[in-house]
């Protein structure tokens, strides 16, 4: 079953309201327990980094998380800051993300701006999908989704980026690499589209 | 592109929604969530959802109630009302809320942002300024328009900008409810002392209040109460909302205008 990391980050209940809607059974998990007969993962998150990595250690869920995602394989969506903590580390905090990626999170450089307004990136924003089948199928070609952001994820390999948006400059606002994938922008946020994306990692 | 928001802003009074005139005379206007039901199916930028209660009577935010409504959203949500610890903004992303909102604890101290901004990022933090025009520029008032604060709009706003702020709400008490369009002078001294994102809310009257804020600022937040819940000249209370199509020509209308 999806299986949601209810480790007190992020908008849970919107991402079950939608998988409810789509009728795709899904669970919130609380404990390790809960979390193990997992088929499909998905790691939500807002707030600061450390805030969010301190929350999901102290949830007790880290171990059987990893264990999923590395182990055994489950595909894996980390959304919004749940995205950012797949990377080694960030700009925003001192403790080590969870290395799922080799990547590193960035603050955006206001220096490229030219715009009036700078930072967070805030609203929605056009995603450019570099693949459209997988996590990214029946989008259309107008596909915009809802940023809420600070910082950016910055793969190194460019092979793991499946989107990009344009904030200043062009970012990796969807990566994958394997069984994990990351979405820097907010599916259960993001009307149509998002819910398209949500039914698409169901299906993966 | 990052395109402007428009943003229904709901008003929560003893409950239901209202909507105010000079932040007096509350109209009954429908349910919360029958409300945010309505909404989702327009497909909203993004929903504000103020109580204009909990300030005033000093007590803490309906979190049941405002559980429901994130649960229930399909966009953003930015909740704002009796909001003065960080472990209230904590407890309100928690909820599944997208941005928390402060005004009158954030006047008494910014310290409380640059705060609750360390604990849930600098994104999820709002500040709201209602102001009112007083002679060449605007005061900052609170506890919804009843207490002055002595403080100028335009300094206050860069300080929060400074503090950490991840929105600035700029609230026009003068012009709430006339429908009359924005007070572009207030838009334009705030937009140019601080670049953080900023949301306008206080006037709009129809979408071209909408789209005369976009075309001169761009990228910016237009949220409005009346004219989305109300139609025609008798005030009959409609929800509404433009749909997709719309509103992309509204703002591309705009922008190449501006």
């Amino acid at each position: 079953m999806i299986t949601i990391v209810d480790y007190g980050v992020g908008n849970v209940q919107a991402l079950a309201n939608i998988y409810k809607r789509l009728e795709i059974p899904c669970l919130l998990a609380k404990s390790a327990a809960e979390l193990a007969g997992a088929s499909h993962v998905i790691l939500p998150g807002v707030g600061a980094f450390d805030w969010a990595m301190a929350r999901l250690q102290a949830s007790g869920m880290r171990e059987a998380l990893d264990d999923l995602v590395k182990v055994q394989g489950k595909p894996v969506l980390g959304i919004c800051v749940g995205m950012q903590m797949m990377a080694r580390g960030s700009d925003e905090g001192q403790l080590p993300g969870l290395g799922w990626f080799d990547a590193h999170v960035h603050r955006f450089d206001e220096a490229k701006f030219t715009s009036r307004t700078h930072l967070p990136h805030m609203g929605w924003n056009d995603v450019e999908p570099v693949r459209t089948d997988g996590l990214l199928r029946d989008l259309g070609s107008d596909a915009r989704f809802y940023f809420l952001h600070s910082y950016y994820f910055a793969p190194n390999d460019p092979a793991d980026v499946l989107a990009t948006t344009v904030y200043g400059e062009r970012f990796a606002c969807a990566v994958q690499r394997s069984n994990v994938h990351g979405a820097q922008f907010h599916p259960e946020k993001s009307h149509g589209w998002g819910i398209q994306l949500l039914k698409n990692f169901a299906g993966l | 592109m990052l395109r402007p928001r428009i943003i229904p802003c709901l008003l929560v009074h003893k409950g239901g929604l209202v909507k105010t005139v000079g932040f007096d005379k509350p109209k009954y206007v429908g349910d919360p969530l029958n409300a945010v039901r309505i909404f989702n199916e327009k497909e909203v930028d993004e929903l504000m959802v103020v109580d204009i209660d909990a300030t005033r009577q000093q007590r803490e935010p309906d979190y049941a109630l405002i559980a429901k409504l994130a649960a229930e959203c399909r966009m953003p949500l930015a909740y704002g009302g009796g909001v003065h610890t960080v472990e209230q903004f904590e407890r309100l992303i928690s909820l599944g809320v997208e941005k928390v909102a402060a005004s009158a604890a954030a006047v008494a101290d910014l310290g409380l942002i640059t705060r609750a901004a360390e604990r849930v990022g600098g994104q999820s933090v709002v500040v709201v300024v209602d102001v009112r025009k007083k002679g060449k520029g605007y005061e900052v008032f609170t506890h919804n328009g009843t207490r002055a604060t002595g403080l100028d709009a335009v300094d206050f706003a860069r300080r929060a900008e400074a503090a950490g702020v991840g929105e600035i709400v700029v609230n026009s008490i003068d012009r709430d409810g006339q429908m009359k369009g924005y007070d572009l002078d207030l838009v334009r001294l705030v937009r140019n002392a601080v670049s953080c994102p900023l949301t306008v809310l206080g006037g709009a009257g129809s979408l071209a209040d909408v789209g005369a804020l976009v075309g001169e600022f761009g990228t910016i937040g237009a949220a409005a109460g009346s004219v989305f819940v109300f139609k025609g000249v008798y005030r009959a209370v409609l929800i509404n909302y433009p749909a997709r199509k719309d509103k992309d020509a509204l703002v591309a209308a705009a922008v190449g205008r501006g």
